[in-house]
């Protein structure tokens, strides 16, 4: 009797392993009576892509919200014209080029020095800048903000667990109600996936509070028009979770991709290899 | 098998010169016509696995070094370049994090080997005492390395590691201070830590060359754990190992790939991606899975110093392993006994990484409820409690089944060569 138990007992374990993984990523807040809104995230899954009509809607929405308090310091202007970014256009393979990314990119001040008086200068940004700050420092930030400090948003939705669900419910769950023992003071509010329920953000998004305008996406090589959806409080979460997720793992498809020929080469060679082990074993009783 | 003979004939002018000089290319092809065990099964294929592992560790580490910078107000911002900008960054950044889960899923794998075929016994102790050389080298590296990309967790994991050196009677507060440059983690400590981090893998290489060099000597152990007697015994090498860990290999890559490529962040903490920030503690501090066994150790015993000193024991005690384990039988095929033992050792294993990653005071197994100020709250066995078992029977395995075992336990018959296990398969089942 070959001790097989201890081979099954590796495997189970292997996929304990990988269980548990998948149970710490899926752990997500969710205080009081509020039920976790899951929403089913085209860019999940093996062969999950960015939505670039939402992206582009969701950076409308940080724009015109967020930016007044976060900052995505880890981003460029040109990330946004990348293969696989929100405003990626197959005309301008240089994202520097793109009308679109110089416009954004000159829509904010940056801070400079002039080189021929030294002078500390403003001047409108350029594609190759990142997104500035918003405030001179954290202290000021804080200052601004009762204390609290509006954290930098490049990566936030990779700084939760399950953090494309934990921002979009974040955002959506100012409405639920307080239970008696979490006790507020001025300046907090009750937010139900917040660590114990306080939030010091107010409820940023109301319905209308942006004004969608078509997107345009290219699709198969043209540049087609996608209808603005209205700008409900779900779709205006929705879509800025869509581009905060895409800020942070900005080279997720192309990651996936690679992944797809990799495991089909790897597989290829295995089956190789297996009938090379095959041949090579043959005569050998082992 | 020491002192296999050569079979290596120079057949060029110059290859006959170097080979009088130095027989670099003799030892090459005395490695590839090694005679090993015609026997050894997929748990043998977890060396050469390793190997690549370190390959992988060490290549994509020198080319992450290139663009990273060891410094507390550009190392989160840099790694984030390396993942935004740096050409194939985004490849190698994650390669070189899930790589070391990798690398760590591989070495348990190997040592649970080496336990239960008890690789570890005569004449093979060199072989086991440089493994778990390698294995402390690589928790130290893992360590070290954990902190570079200077997250919340990279900081306080850094901080609460080398706190435990504060915990040493009389002299620990200046070791703390004398390892972290500082009263507190900052710029020399992530400086020193880069620069460690950047040493230890290359001291690895050197151990493992040690390793191979002893096992090479003593000959490799095998499923049965009796020594080839015969030519017979045997196969080379090359071809039949290299076809064999390469078909492993293959699949082990396409585990990685698949973490890689589709969970890269699957085995890290979310916390990380908050650059470290020392005026905030996160609500849980938990080390990376590979440690979290060892934690649940730490935390088994009230006192810090206590833990401390029991972790440092867990390691210890597979340093004497093999002056402990009294049976003359290596493979636990014919240990009939003892081989659940060492199933529940690995259970047990296991249990302890939960209790790890669990908090002390929350119930682990429920068993009942009971009321708390008038509310209902489950009740049973707390993760604090698991562990205690855990850890009582993880030094119990050493200390005292092992031994005893050897003692008392009846083997059962074994095979007189590794041919008769092959060939004569059938005669022994019927046997029994």
């Amino acid at each position: 009797m070959a001790f097989k138990s201890i081979k099954t007992l590796l495997v189970s374990g292997a996929v304990i392993l990988s269980g548990a993984a998948g149970i710490a990523y899926a752990a997500g807040g969710g205080t009081g009576d509020y039920k976790m809104k899951y929403q089913d995230w085209n860019f999940k899954g093996a062969f999950g892509s960015y939505d670039p009509a939402a992206m582009q809607r969701g950076y409308q929405v940080y724009r015109e919200v967020c930016a007044s308090c976060h900052q995505l310091k880890h981003v460029a202007f040109r990330h946004l014209g990348d293969k696989g970014a929100p405003f990626y256009n197959k005309k301008y393979p240089n994202p520097n080029d793109n009308p679109l990314i110089k416009n954004f990119a000159a829509d904010w001040m940056i801070e400079d020095i002039d080189s021929e008086t030294g002078d500390v200068i403003e001047r409108p940004g350029i594609p190759a800048d990142k997104f500035p700050p918003i405030y001179p420092n954290d202290a000021a930030a804080r200052g601004s903000n009762g204390g609290a400090l509006p954290p930098d948003l490049s990566v936030i939705v990779a700084a939760r667990n399950n953090g494309a669900d934990y921002l979009y419910n974040l955002m959506i769950a100012y409405d639920a109600k307080k239970p008696d023992d979490v006790e507020l003071t001025p300046g907090l509010y009750y937010n139900p996936v917040m660590d114990g329920g306080k939030i010091a953000m107010a409820a940023p998004l109301s319905d209308g509070l942006v004004e969608y305008a078509p997107t345009m996406v290219e699709d198969h090589g043209e540049m087609k028009e996608v209808p603005a959806p209205e700008a409900t409080v779900e779709q205006m979460a929705a879509d800025v979770t869509e581009f905060l997720a895409w800020s942070a793992d900005p080279k997720m498809e192309q990651r996936k991709r690679t992944g797809f020929m990799t495991m089909i080469y790897l597989l290829i060679l295995s089956i190789l290899v297996w009938f090379s082990y095959k041949k090579v074993w043959k005569d050998v009783e082992h | 098998m020491a002192g296999h003979p050569s079979t290596y004939e120079p057949q060029y002018a110059a290859t006959k010169w170097l080979d009088q000089r130095l027989p670099i290319i003799r030892m090459g092809a005395d490695f590839m016509t090694y005679p090993s065990p015609r026997n050894l099964n997929y748990w043998w294929t977890f060396g050469g696995i390793l190997t690549l592992c370190l390959a992988v560790q060490i290549i994509s580490g020198i080319i992450l070094a290139m663009h990273y910078v060891p410094h507390v107000d550009l190392a989160f911002e840099s790694v984030q370049r390396i993942r935004r900008d740096v050409p194939f960054g985004w490849l190698i950044q994650p390669m070189h994090a899930v790589g070391a889960s990798m690398f760590f899923l591989a070495v348990y794998i190997h040592m649970f080997r080496g336990l239960y075929y008890g690789s570890y016994k005569a004449p093979r102790e060199m072989v086991w005492l440089f493994g778990c050389v390698i294995y402390l080298l690589m928790m130290a590296t893992g360590f070290l390395g954990y902190t570079l990309p200077w997250g919340q967790m990279s900081f306080w994991g850094a901080t609460v590691i080398t706190g435990f050196f504060g915990a040493v009677p009389v002299v620990g507060e200046s070791l703390q201070q004398w390892l972290l440059g500082g009263y507190a983690v900052d710029n020399p400590t992530l400086n020193r830590f880069f620069a460690l981090h950047y040493l230890l893998p290359f001291v690895i290489a050197a151990i493992v060359g040690l390793h191979v060099w002893a096992m090479h000597h003593a000959g490799q152990n095998n499923p049965i754990g009796i020594t080839p007697k015969t030519k017979k015994d045997t196969v080379p090498f090359h071809p039949f190992y290299t076809v064999k860990d390469a078909f492993a290999v293959m699949v082990f890559l396409m585990i990685f790939a698949f973490f890689l490529f589709y969970l890269p962040d699957s085995l890290g903490h979310a916390d990380n991606y908050i650059e470290a920030d020392p005026m905030k503690t996160p609500p849980h501090i938990v080390p990376e899975w590979y440690f979290l066994p060892f934690y649940a150790i730490l935390r088994a015993v009230p006192d810090k110093l206590a833990g401390i000193l029991l972790m440092i024991a867990a390691i210890v005690v597979l340093f004497i392993l093999p002056w402990l384990d009294t049976s003359k039988v290596r493979s636990m095929r014919f240990r009939p006994v003892a081989r659940w033992f060492f199933l529940i050792f690995v259970v047990m294993c296991f249990i302890l990484g939960w209790c790890g990653a669990g908090t002390p005071d929350d119930v682990a197994i429920k068993l009942g409820t009971k009321v708390v100020e008038g509310e209902t709250v489950p009740s049973g066995l707390t993760f604090y409690r698991l562990s205690q078992i855990g850890t009582i029977y993880y030094f119990a395995y050493f200390l005292l089944i092992l031994p005893i075992l050897g003692m008392v336990e009846t083997p059962r018959k074994r095979p007189d060569s590794i041919t008769q296990s092959v060939l004569g398969d059938d005669a022994i089942v019927a046997a029994e």
